[in-house]
């Protein structure tokens, strides 16, 4: 047999390999998820405020926490972020200000989460006196989605060909109608796809909500965005690291919640998508 | 045939660079202008000076004057939007917006408001896809993707969307360079047609083309207009040696 065709047998084996590996990983984190932590979950476990110093009843709170906190980032990051992926791509010229905007992007990006949390403490929490609030919560889980969703976004009205805004702008339109009736819907799938990209980090971090919001046992249901919260990232360090003798189904349970939570905005994610790839009239 | 566009004296420059030198014509009302001249001598240049499409690439400056009905469209306070509905163009490729034949014709009218009522509307996209013969074929089902159409096709449906917001003067830069020859005849055809209402600018690479639906030519060499006449006289007996040179081929 030829040497080259054994060499390409072998290398295309390896890839296979490779991209198995990517799969076994994940394959197993939910499988184990689900084995051990289905059996936790009944209608009380997720109506449920928890009992016995967590150590029975539900989860409401943290899974309530979780939506509230994730709702909140979405309304302060999705304007923000959008808009100034509009200003990016669509207004802004290459000047001094626009290169330092672009700069303090990819360094917020690269910010470890425990920092997002530091700082959070400091102006929400202390220094606007929000308090350990769902506001100062969301307010950090946003600054630190930012990032994804303006660069995602930016990218996805980039990629909408330069002709189309030509078009408008000879048809006696503004640059802003071209971008809210060409741009804006042509960009529209990538720009779902970074926020939720976003929110789904928001919704797992644990660092973030650390100092800014996170109560660590607090069984009843918060009634203003100045209240603190229980949430589920920071419920399952809790239970899984603080709290002795805690049951193992109510850990798996717990994690099988919040993935099950994060795995739904993905679904979500995806309709939206299609939806907005079908419907291209206005 | 009265001039619907005057230029005077018009110099351009993207940054330092100069692309056109001291240009005057004159073009006229309901005729066909052809502009000719190698790659790079500032025809699209020249093209989008006379709808201020320039105006969007940063860094352009311009001298002398564009009047359109005599009206300095340069001059300060004037309104660009209204302009460039007045003035309308038809690009190189096709370029409908990746929505429904409809909302396509549609478009200008929509974001100028020019119409009342969802009748008027309709009645807006009818007659402009009339004027480019592309009603009969669309008619049944003018939901469907703009897309899904044939590029000649596309290509009407383009022009239609510039007919819809009643242009006085259509400005096209190579309109038929991605089509093949017997769409290119179809628009052709139609060029002649539309010419009984508006008033036509196309550039061309095509000798053929412009000697076929042409009234004027204008022959432009290195950001310079060396002449422009009536069509058969600058085919037939140009009075530039350079013209002639281009014209036949040995230049170019
Ligand atoms: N946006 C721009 N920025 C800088 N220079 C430009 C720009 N557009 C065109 N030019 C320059 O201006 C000159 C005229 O270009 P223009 O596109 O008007 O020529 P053209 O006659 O339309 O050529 P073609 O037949 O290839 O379309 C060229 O030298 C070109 O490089
Ligand atoms: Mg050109």
């Amino acid at each position: 047999m030829n040497r080259r065709y054994v060499v390409q047998r072998v290398g295309f084996a390896l890839l296979t390999l490779a991209a198995l590996l990517v799969v076994v990983p994940i394959l197993l984190v939910v499988g184990t998820i689900i084995v051990r932590g289905a059996s936790a979950i009944d209608w009380e476990f997720l109506t449920a405020m928890p009992r016995d110093g967590m150590k029975a009843g539900g989860i409401l709170p943290a899974i309530v926490g979780t939506v509230l906190l994730t709702l909140g980032t979405a309304l302060a990051a999705i304007p923000v972020g959008v808009g100034g992926a509009i200003y990016l791509a669509e207004y802004a010229r290459d000047t001094w200000l626009t290169r330092l905007v672009r700069l303090a992007i990819i360094n917020l990006a690269g910010i470890p989460s425990v920092v997002y949390g530091l700082f959070g403490l400091g102006l929400f929490v202390l220094f606007l006196q929000f308090g350990t609030s769902i506001l100062a919560g969301s307010l950090t889980l946003a600054i630190m989605t930012l990032p994804i969703i303006i660069s995602t976004a930016e990218e996805a009205l980039r990629a909408v060909p330069t002709e189309f805004r030509t078009v408008i702008l000879s048809l006696g339109g503004t640059r802003w109608q071209a971008v809210r009736y060409v741009v804006l819907p042509q960009a529209m799938p990538g720009i779902i796809t970074g926020i939720i990209l976003g929110l789904l980090r928001a919704a797992g971090e644990t660092a973030p909500i650390l100092f800014t919001v996170a109560a660590f046992y607090l069984p009843r249901l918060p009634r203003s965005p100045l209240d603190p919260t229980m949430a589920l990232p920071y419920h399952l360090y809790v239970i899984s690291t603080q709290v002795p003798g805690m049951p193992e189904e109510i850990k798996y349970g717990t994690a099988l919640v919040l993935l099950a939570l994060v795995l739904s905005m993905n679904v979500v994610a995806t309709l939206i998508r299609s939806y907005y790839r079908r419907r291209r009239e206005w | 045939m009265r001039a619907k566009i005057q230029v005077d004296h018009l110099s351009f420059y993207y940054g330092d660079k100069q692309a056109l030198f001291d240009i005057s014509m004159e073009i006229r009302e309901r005729q066909i202008t052809a502009l000719i001249g190698p790659s790079g001598c500032g025809k699209s240049t020249f093209l989008r000076c006379l709808n201020r499409m320039n105006d969007t690439i940063p860094g352009t400056r311009l001298e002398g004057r564009v009047l359109l009905d005599g009206q300095d469209i340069y001059a300060p306070g004037t309104d660009v939007v209204d302009l460039r509905r007045r003035v309308g163009m038809v690009f190189q490729r096709p370029n409908p917006f990746p929505q429904s034949v409809f909302d396509n014709v549609a478009f200008g009218p929509r974001v100028l408001g020019l119409y009342r009522g969802k009748d008027e509307l309709e009645e807006i996209v009818e007659r402009s896809l009339r004027d480019v013969r592309l009603w009969d074929e669309v008619k049944d089902d003018l939901k469907q993707d703009a897309l899904s159409l044939s590029l000649g096709q596309q290509q009407r449906l383009c022009i239609a969307r510039v007919i819809a917001v009643q242009p006085e003067v259509i400005l096209m830069d190579e309109p038929c360079s991605a089509l093949d020859p017997i769409v290119t005849l179809e628009i052709e055809e139609l060029m002649k047609r539309l010419r009984e209402q508006y008033t036509i600018v196309i550039v061309t690479h095509n000798m053929q083309q412009a000697a076929r639906v042409s009234d004027w030519t204008g022959f432009f060499w290195l950001g310079r207009l060396v002449e422009m006449g009536p069509t058969g006289d600058v085919f037939t007996r140009p009075q530039q040696k350079l013209t002639e040179d281009y014209i036949t081929g040995r230049a170019g």
